[in-house]
């Protein structure tokens, strides 16, 4: 399959390019950017006047609810919402029921996952057996099953004896580690910000101090082990200082944040909202602020979704006793480009943060159009909007803090591996 | 032209004496039926204290209007049992308030017997109710309301507005 | 988006918490409780209003006490009271919250009054019966986890207007545990709301909410500081459970520092009066001589809040 994707503005965060250039795509890669390569015969034609065309998105955390949630979503209707959303490639967390912590786990998720028109499916394998942090898994033979990283979800090890050893045993063989910083005691009861939302709620609090404790046993940890070390879903602005202090000191660590905290505070909680119950935490307005720069500075490194499809037999029961988690594949690009809008940054800098920084994170060579490289695209209509309902949203998953609310940015068509795995209106 | 208030109260006071008791207590109904209440427990000089009804509690038409906005409490400050009683109105209309007053009435005790005495009978009665003694009968037509008023130096005059 | 108690013209639709409440719909309710209070002294204690409705006490927390409360008003209006203890029914049987309540709509339930262990699951009712289009029916918030009790914190405005007549001239303060207390914060709301210009919040820091302060109340964590010259002492009740542990030490411990007694009442204005939600731990936040003293309200509090009840009951059923 041939396509010549014409008149399209084309943004290339990894190669700087923003500018109308055509893209040719053959046999599942980018054949050429600007010129047709000579004697391309296109099978499809593919009119992107008034789009805009780039990588497809990098999505650092969505969780596809298989195994063992088949109920709250499938691989089929998580991978339509991928394509839906532009995004092509994904990294899911441990948190399956069994968690990923078996090889044949993630052999079947690979295997299930490898289809045309199906987003690429990067495993992040358990830290511990069972999430349960006693016991190590086989990094190694998990690595071969096609775990990119080793992780704990949101269930933090409580001992930081097993914490370290887990750390060094990653740090041997050069895997990354990517960990949620909350504290076991601190985080345990609290099921939103400790502000004067909670309060006024009567809610229970979540210190701030549940996640910068934890930041500092991780990087003091990864100073220690030396390994890679990756914390996910930054919330306030504490953690963020600490992050950059200990790289101006020289540990590797890396960050990202979600769609939601970076849009999102305690204060859209409104009236008991489960959509907004979330882990961690919404945190105060402030922390968001925080957030929008860090990411926009690019000292958070990558914007994620946490896409988290939950029931609604889970979150239609009160706020503290919901399920956590929102969806998100699809909001993914839209709230990117709101938050572009907002800081008014640049195109190439917003979509960098969706596209090749994050494949920098998983380790990967994708998130660029340069020529030979996967033909990974999102096409999108920057004037189109659309209103956020159960009904748009093509994942299982319904709950989402920004239902009802008019974003920004239609994907129109993504491919992967040069198949078209969505184009709008078919 | 309307009668006059202050005169009707006079007559009525005086049409009430010859059927009294020495038992026999007043019960005016908020807010009109109290000022007239007031002006013959003082002419008729009863020794019973007046009573006070707001019977707002008792409407029927509290599913489709909801609670009165200026409630007032109720005041019954005598004992009901086996008293012959006189609820006090201004006007008298559908008959509904008088419904309401008797229904409160019994909420308090079992009384002798009950008489009804009103200023003006305005007709359009929708209950079977009819009044002992009423100072005046008027035919008056539903688009209009008949209403008691008071100054500030309390003089009592009737008023008829539109509906 | 609407505040979910009112109804489209402003008017109270459920009532849920006082926080956000107009000072309007306080005094109305107030107002209209008062001819209540009369009703109780009557041969027959009842009224017609709420006759032939049906009235779900909906009780996921046991609490005797308050659903007697609710009970007496609604069967002093005429409803038909309908008690379910749900902690010990259908959540075990694995039936939601939600089924719950479609189930009892389906049953003709014009009001429910409801108890929960977390906070919002009013809300959540009554969201769902916005969703479901039955907005005839009201719900009314009988306490839900730390939230809010806002029948109580009315009831306690009414005490407090009874004997102090304004609130635009008064310190009140409140004392004990506003960590977990869904009264404190109904208070907090109603005092600020009905003018009161000095709301103080008394107790140790393990037992007082983060930024506490933004709901407009003094921080004190001096007992004797914080009742200096106050008009109005409303104690809270600590729960057993939270006597002993991470929060305090021990309730002889709090009943040293943040016990009332008469000596630390002296502080109080000599007119102060003191209010407990009940069931008090008398010898742990309360001294019996206190309790059952000239300045103690409490009894009171517990009349009125019948009356209370019933005028809530009446607005919404009227609405």
């Amino acid at each position: 399959m041939k396509i010549h994707i014409r008149n399209g503005r084309l943004i290339d965060p990894a190669n700087g390019i923003d500018a109308q250039r055509d893209v040719f795509v053959a046999a599942g890669r980018i054949a050429a950017i600007g010129a047709a390569p000579d004697g391309f015969v296109a099978n499809r034609v593919i009119d992107a006047t008034g789009l805009t065309v780039c990588p497809g998105l990098i999505d650092l955390s969505a969780r596809l609810r298989e195994p063992g949630f088949e109920y709250k979503a499938t691989l089929e209707s998580e991978m339509a919402a991928a394509a839906g959303g532009g995004v092509t490639t994904l990294a899911c967390p441990p948190d399956t029921d069994p968690p990923l912590d078996e090889p044949g786990l993630v052999e079947m998720l690979k295997h299930r996952a490898r289809h045309a028109g199906f987003a690429h499916v990067f495993p992040i394998g358990a830290l511990t057996v069972g999430l349960a942090g006693e016991r190590l898994t086989e990094m190694a033979e998990l690595h071969d099953a096609g775990c990119i990283a080793f992780g704990q979800a949101s269930t933090p090890v409580v001992d930081t004896q097993v914490l370290m050893r887990a750390l060094q045993y990653a740090a041997t063989f050069g895997f990354p580690v990517w960990l949620q910083a909350q504290d076991p005691f601190l985080g345990k009861d609290g099921v939103a910000h400790d502000g004067e939302m909670a309060t006024r709620l009567g809610l229970p609090g979540q210190p701030v101090s549940a996640e910068t404790i934890a930041i500092s046993t991780i990087l003091q940890l990864a100073r220690d082990t030396g390994v890679r070390i990756h914390i996910t879903r930054i919330s306030s602005a504490a953690a963020l200082d600490m992050i950059v202090a200990a790289r101006a000191s020289g540990i590797a660590v890396t960050c990202d944040v979600s769609i939601n905290h970076l849009h999102l505070s305690d204060a859209d909680i409104g009236f008991f909202n489960p959509n907004a119950r979330l882990v961690p935490p919404l945190r105060a307005g402030h922390d968001r602020e925080a957030l929008r720069r860090g990411l926009a500075e690019g000292a958070i490194n990558a914007l994620c979704s946490d896409h988290t499809p939950v029931d609604d037999d889970a979150k239609q029961v009160p706020f503290g006793e919901a399920e956590p988690g929102a969806t998100g594949l699809e909001l993914l690009l839209p709230l990117t480009l709101k938050w572009a809008a907002e800081m008014r940054l640049s195109l190439l800098t917003a979509l960098a943060r969706i596209t090749c920084d994050a494949a920098r994170v998983l380790g990967i060579p994708s998130g660029t159009l340069s020529a030979g490289a996967a033909a990974d695209l999102c096409l999108y209509d920057p004037q189109g909007s659309f209103t956020v309902t159960r009904e748009s949203l093509r994942s299982q998953g319904k709950n989402t803090p920004f239902l009802g609310q008019v974003l920004p940015g239609r994907v129109q068509a993504t491919l992967i591996d040069g198949h078209i795995a969505f184009e709008n209106g078919r | 032209m309307l009668p006059d208030a202050e005169r009707l109260c006079e007559a009525l006071a005086e049409s009430l004496r010859p059927g009294l008791d020495h038992e026999t207590a007043l019960v005016g109904i908020h807010t009109g039926g109290v000022w007239v209440a007031e002006r013959l427990h003082a002419a008729l000089g009863l020794k019973t204290p007046l009573g006070r009804l707001d019977v707002s509690f008792y409407r029927d038409d509290f599913g489709r209007s909801g609670l009165h906005p200026q409630l007032k409490s109720s005041d019954i400050p005598f004992d009901v049992e086996d008293r012959p009683i006189i609820i006090v109105d201004d006007v008298l209309y559908t008959g509904r308030t008088i419904r309401a007053a008797m229904n409160e009435i019994f909420d308090y005790g079992r009384p002798a017997r009950i008489d009804l005495a009103v200023l003006v009978d305005r007709g359009g009665r929708e209950l079977p109710v009819c009044p002992r003694w009423a100072a005046q009968t008027l035919q008056i037509e539903p688009a209009k309301n008949l209403q008691l008023e008071r100054s500030e130096a309390g003089t009592l005059t009737l008023r008829l507005i539109d509906a | 988006m609407r505040n979910p108690q009112l109804d489209k013209n402003g008017g109270l639709q459920h009532l849920l918490t006082i926080d956000g409440l107009p000072r309007e719909i306080l005094n109305a309710i107030l107002d209209n409780a008062a001819p209540f209070t009369e009703v109780a002294e009557r041969e027959v204690k009842k009224l017609p209003l709420l006759r032939g409705k049906s009235v779900f006490n909906l009780f996921f927390e046991s609490s005797t006490r308050t659903r007697t409360t609710f009970e007496i008003a609604a069967k002093r209006l005429s409803a038909d009271v309908i008690n379910l203890n749900i902690g010990t029914s259908s959540t075990s049987k694995g039936e939601t919250l939600l089924d719950t309540v479609d189930n009892l709509c389906a049953m003709q339930a014009d009001m429910f009054v409801v108890r929960h262990a977390s906070s919002g699951a009013p809300f959540l009712i009554a969201q769902h019966l916005a969703a479901m289009k039955l907005e005839h029916i009201h719900v009314i918030n009988a306490g839900d986890g730390r939230h809010a009790h806002p029948t109580q914190g009315l009831l306690d405005m009414y005490t407090i207007r009874h004997y102090k007549q304004r609130f635009d001239n008064l310190v009140v303060a409140i004392v004990g545990d506003v960590l977990h207390s869904r009264v404190a914060r109904s208070q907090i709301h109603a005092l600020t709301a009905l003018g009161v210009p000095e709301v103080r919040v008394i107790g140790p820091k393990t037992l007082l909410p983060s930024d506490i302060d933004k709901l407009g109340v003094r921080v004190f964590h001096d007992m004797r500081a914080g009742l200096k010259d106050a008009d109005v002492v409303m104690m809270l009740r600590l729960q057993n459970e939270r006597m002993k542990g991470a929060l305090l030490p021990s309730p002889q411990e709090f009943f040293k520092s943040y016990g009332l007694t008469a000596d630390k009442l002296q502080h109080a204005r000599p007119d102060a009066i003191v209010m407990h939600p009940g069931p008090m731990n008398r010898g742990v936040e309360i001294d019996s001589a206190v309790a059952d003293g000239p300045h103690a309200v409490i009894l009171p509090q517990v009349t009125f809040g019948i009356a209370v009840r019933m005028a809530v009951m009446s607005m919404l059923a009227g609405a």
